[in-house]
Parts: C-alpha cells; structure tokens; sequence
C-alpha cells in the first residue's frame, strides 16, 4: 500500500527481511535460506510498494493476491507479512517451533496476509489462474502475483496453467520468478534447463521482461508497468542470486539445507546489515 | 445420474451465480446447455486436470461455488495432490465430479475403470464423498452439495441408471436412507449399486427373508449410526459397491463395525476384487465376472445365510 517507500526504504526492509530469515531459520534449524535471501529484494518491492492489500482487513476483498508458490522459501514469506504489518514480528520467533502455526513451508491457517499454503510445487500457478480468471470475469481491479522459483518450473502443472492464462488473456496476473539458477540438487542448467526462457513465455502468449532481481528500482519499474501488454499475462523473470548477501552462501547448493550456526549467524547478519 | 446431475447443476446455476462449472475436456452431449446458458459461469480447462483442480481452487478462493468434471480417474487420481492441498486443506468450496465411476467404462479400459477412486477421496481430511444410488439422489446430492461449505467429491455412474426412489426420499449429507425394513440382514449400497441392492432385496423379501435395505449415499462422514443399528438389530451386513471391496463404503463400514462392542453381526463385503481387470467387457459383463451382477449378488448372500443357519442348527 505504501507507494511513497523510497528505493533506500526498499532496500533497508530487503535487509530486513533477510536478517530475519537468517535468524528465523538459524533458530529454527531448517533449510531453504538461500532461498529466502534471493527472493528478498522481490518481497521487498511487492509488499512495499506494489500490493494493494490492507493489513488491517486482510480478507478485503478487492486486496491484491499474492501466492508465494516457492513455499520453502517460508521463513522470509512470514516476516515479510510480519513486516507490511499482518501481525507482529515477534511472532517470527515461533517459525517451526513446536506448538506454532507457521510450518517450514508457507502455511495460511493461523496467518494472516498468507494466502495461500504451499510447499508442493506447481501449484502455486494454476489457483493464482483460477483467481485472476474470476476477478477478470468480475471486472474487478484486483490483480494476482505469484512468485515462482526456477526449479518449480520443471513441474508440468505449471505449463497447464501457464497455456491456460495465456489462451484467456489473463492479464491481471503476473507471475514472477525467482531466477536463481540453482535448484535443489544442482544447477538449473545441468539439470533441466529452461533456456530460453523468456521466450518460452512469450510462446504461450505471455509478455515478459527480465530484471536484476536484486535491484529494487528494476522491479519496481516493471512491477508498476504490468500488465506490459493488454490481454497478456506477465512473466517477469528476476535474474537473482542464490543466497544473496551473504557471500559465503551465495551461489551455493549447500544453503539449500543447511541452517547458519549461531556463530555463522553472527557474521552472516553482519555482511547483510553492511550491505 | 449424469443427466440429473446436470440438469440440476443447471438450475442451481440459473439462480446463483457464484456456481461455476470446470470441465477436463469431456462432457460430450452433457454440458453443452450449461455452457451456452452460463458461459461466464464455465470453464473448459482442456485436458489439464491438475491445472483444472488449481483453477477451481483460485476460483473459490474468491468466493465462487465450483464444480470440475471429468471421468472418473482423470478427475481424481490425476490431480489428486491439488484436490489435497489446494481444495481440502484450504476448505475451498469445490466440488469435484466423477462420471463412470466403477466400471461404467467397461470395455474402454483399465485406465477407465474407478475402483479405487472412493477409498482415496475418503482418506482426505475435509473432503466430504458422496455416491448417489440413483438419478433422484443424484440431484438431491448436487443440491446438497452446493449448500455445503467446502469440499466434497460426488461419484456418478453414467446416464441411464433406473429410478430406485419411487418418491423424493430425505437427502442429508452423513444421513443414510432406509428403504426397506428387516431383521435378517441389512444390505448397505452405494452408488449404482443400489439398483441392484433393491432387485436382491425384492427378491429374498419374497422369500420371507427380512431385509434392511440401507442406501449409503455419503460415505464420508459414514452414518455411524445406520452402520451400528444394522450391526446390531440385524443378524447379517452386506455392503454393495461398484468399486475395490479395500477402503471404499465396504472400508468404511467395517472400521465402523471394527469398533462396535463384541456381539454384533458379522459383515461381508461385496465389490470388485482389488485387482486390475485382464478380460474385456462391457459394465455388465465385467460386474458379473466381479460377482456384482443381480444373481450372483443374490446366491453370494443366500449361501452366507445358509451357513449361518446351519450353524445355529
């Protein structure tokens, strides 16, 4: 809602953002930060300066959607609604404790903002399709984004719904993706690679753009000029960086897994709040 | 119950508009009215049926009433995780519709026969399943299920199923109908089934055998309450079902049964065998090399009767 935040303010709550995830999942002991770091700058963008979604009525129905289908990527989902006000931040602390309501992977019982649970990818798409095709056929305003990893494109359901959007020319949703180039076992390119990829989108009727997914003036920009087309669904792919900020995690396939230790916590928030 | 099915559907959605309707591709000389009458109320999602359960999941989120239709395995197994995650764990107010269930498809294939479609969909948490016995529970269950918030799986066979109502029964979701009453045995059908259930039990009335006979129409919630009233004021339970005799209404009675304190009936379930069919044929001809056909059902009771009869001589 905030459109006034400025491209400072974005990149300060990207940081913020990432500590978070960095302590949530340090604590927590669970995997998945490198994820959580490279959605970041993303998150920060959408929440801050692109969502029409109002904290206070989280069930307002003319919010915009946003489905985060790369579910792993939980703890930095939760702190991000925890900081566009849905609840307090120090509910974070209990990201998968025992007895807390937010799962290991992105959980809406129990957490407002959230609006959809995933985990299993793939799916993600086609329920932010279905939206987007009963808003439009409503006529109503609101606009659908779901955020996508790189790996989940491998999932066929996501090309189900990717041939369906473009067919109904769902131009109130926007996908973006997450690119980061590694996924769970190895690197994107030696395991299925989705090159070219902006023109696959743009095969199945889609307009598409890449962006630094790191850079928040960037995807502002494309973020506010969606759809690019009329009648085209948005496919905007974010060149990112597995573990970004924290440079020893970086483009690491480690970090898929492994939680920081506290003492690597120390050092790992350190480089983040520097940056 | 296709056409029931549909004709109410139809209705329902003449007089509200949240009800929407997703088709898999399929529904050749079925759903045609209902896509020229409400066309922004229809979806056909093409042959994409995990895509088709996610849209109907999405479109519910927003407050819409969806039905998705497909056959059988298609419009279950296919995308059975979206119809776990997306529908049931959301609660999201979709209805998924088979047509064919059993094996209504008989000789187009292993592939088109559902029989195990209904011990999957009741393993679900929040999904509420129902198998209409004939077209008259088949409306009735179409209404119900628009009236109920959240997800539920309703099994139909195909078109031409014989009236078995000869008036409009009671239809409440978890509620079984009785039919006929007796003390010797209770039949307990679901689905088509019941069709036959009622020849059988016409025919063992006339030969002064008591019988209950029980439509099941919802098994998930099963009526626990029917379940144990047959169990124990009855001396036999069979349960009928055109599908696996493993976790579909067969299943379920007996985890009912399991529970009762000792004493009671002893149960026999009678279904398709949990196996892959090897010969071709058409419904009948494979329900009867299952034992489903009218007379074998008929001798399959009377010789547990019998023994039981002679044991107490």
């Amino acid at each position: 809602m905030n459109s006034r935040a400025t491209d400072d303010e974005l990149r300060s709550a990207a940081r913020k953002l990432r500590s978070h995830s960095l302590r949530m999942i340090s604590q927590a002991k669970t995997s998945h930060i490198g994820s959580c770091l490279s959605v970041a700058d993303i998150l920060a963008v959408l929440y801050g300066r692109i969502l029409r979604v109002d904290p206070l009525r989280p069930d307002w129905p003319d919010r915009d959607r946003l489905i985060m289908s790369k579910g792993h990527a939980a703890a930095i989902t939760y702190a991000a609604v925890a900081e566009a006000g849905f609840m307090p931040a120090d509910r974070l602390e209990g990201y998968a404790r025992n007895g807390s309501q937010m799962y290991g992977h992105v959980t809406h019982v129990g957490v407002p903002g959230i609006e959809f649970s995933s985990g299993s990818l793939g799916h993600g798409l086609p329920v932010g399709a279905g939206m987007a095709l009963a808003g439009k056929r409503a006529g109503a305003k609101w606009r659908v984004f779901v955020v996508m990893s790189d790996g989940e494109c491998d999932e066929g359901s996501n090309w189900e719904a990717i041939l369906f959007a473009g067919h109904h020319q769902l131009d109130n949703l926007v996908i973006v993706i997450d690119y980061n180039k590694i996924q769970s076992l190895d690197a994107v390119d030696k395991t299925l690679r989705l090159e070219p990829f902006a023109d696959k989108f743009r095969a199945f009727g889609w307009s598409t753009r890449e962006v630094d997914g790191h850079d928040v003036a960037a995807l502002s920009k494309a973020f506010e000029l969606v759809p690019f087309e009329k009648g085209r669904p948005t496919a905007i792919i974010a060149h990112t960086i597995k573990g970004k900020g924290v440079s020893w995690m970086e483009g690491k396939v480690l970090w898929h897994y492994r939680a920081p230790t506290p003492e690597e916590l120390v050092t790992a928030l350190a480089e983040v709040e520097a940056s | 119950m296709r056409t029931a099915f549909i004709q109410a559907l139809n209705e329902l959605a003449d007089s509200d508009p949240r009800v929407c309707l997703i088709v898999g591709d399929l529904g050749f000389s079925v759903i045609e009215e209902f896509s020229q009458k409400h066309p922004d109320q229809f979806v056909n999602a093409g042959v994409s049926e995990q895509n088709m359960i996610g849209l109907a999941a999405g479109m519910a989120l927003t407050g819409k009433i969806v039905f998705t239709y497909s056959i059988g395995n298609f419009a279950t197994l296919r995308c059975l995780e979206q119809i776990r995650n997306d529908v049931c764990y959301h609660r999201a107010n979709v209805k998924v519709v088979s047509v064919g269930g059993g094996v209504a498809y008989g000789n187009l294939g292993v592939t088109h026969h559902a029989s195990e479609d209904v011990a999957i969909m009741r393993a679900l948490p929040n999904m509420v399943v129902v198998a209409p016995g004939d077209p008259v529970e088949a409306r009735l269950a179409t209404r119900a299920v628009v009236e109920l918030d959240g997800p539920a799986y309703l099994r139909l066979g195909k078109a031409g199923e014989p009236v078995v109502h000869e008036k409009e029964p009671n239809f409440e979701l978890g509620r079984a109908i009785t039919l006929g009453e007796g003390t010797d045995l209770t039949l307990i059908a679901s689905g088509g089934m019941l069709a036959t259930a009622d020849k059988v039990a016409r025919t063992l009335v006339a030969q002064d055998v008591g019988v209950r006979l029980v439509s099941m129409h919802t098994v998930k919630p099963i009526d626990k309450e029917a379940v144990a009233r047959a169990a124990t004021e009855t001396a036999h339970v069979f349960t009928l079902e055109e599908h696996s005799v493993e976790g579909g209404l067969g299943g379920a009675v007996a985890e009912v049964m399991a529970e009762l304190p000792p004493g009671h009936a002893p149960l026999k379930r009678i279904g398709l065998r949990p196996e892959f069919n090897k010969t071709v044929g058409d419904q009948n001809y494979l329900k009867s090399l299952h034992g489903l056909d009218e007379e074998s059902v008929l001798k399959t009771i009377q010789q547990i009767i019998a023994r039981s009869y002679r044991r107490v001589g």
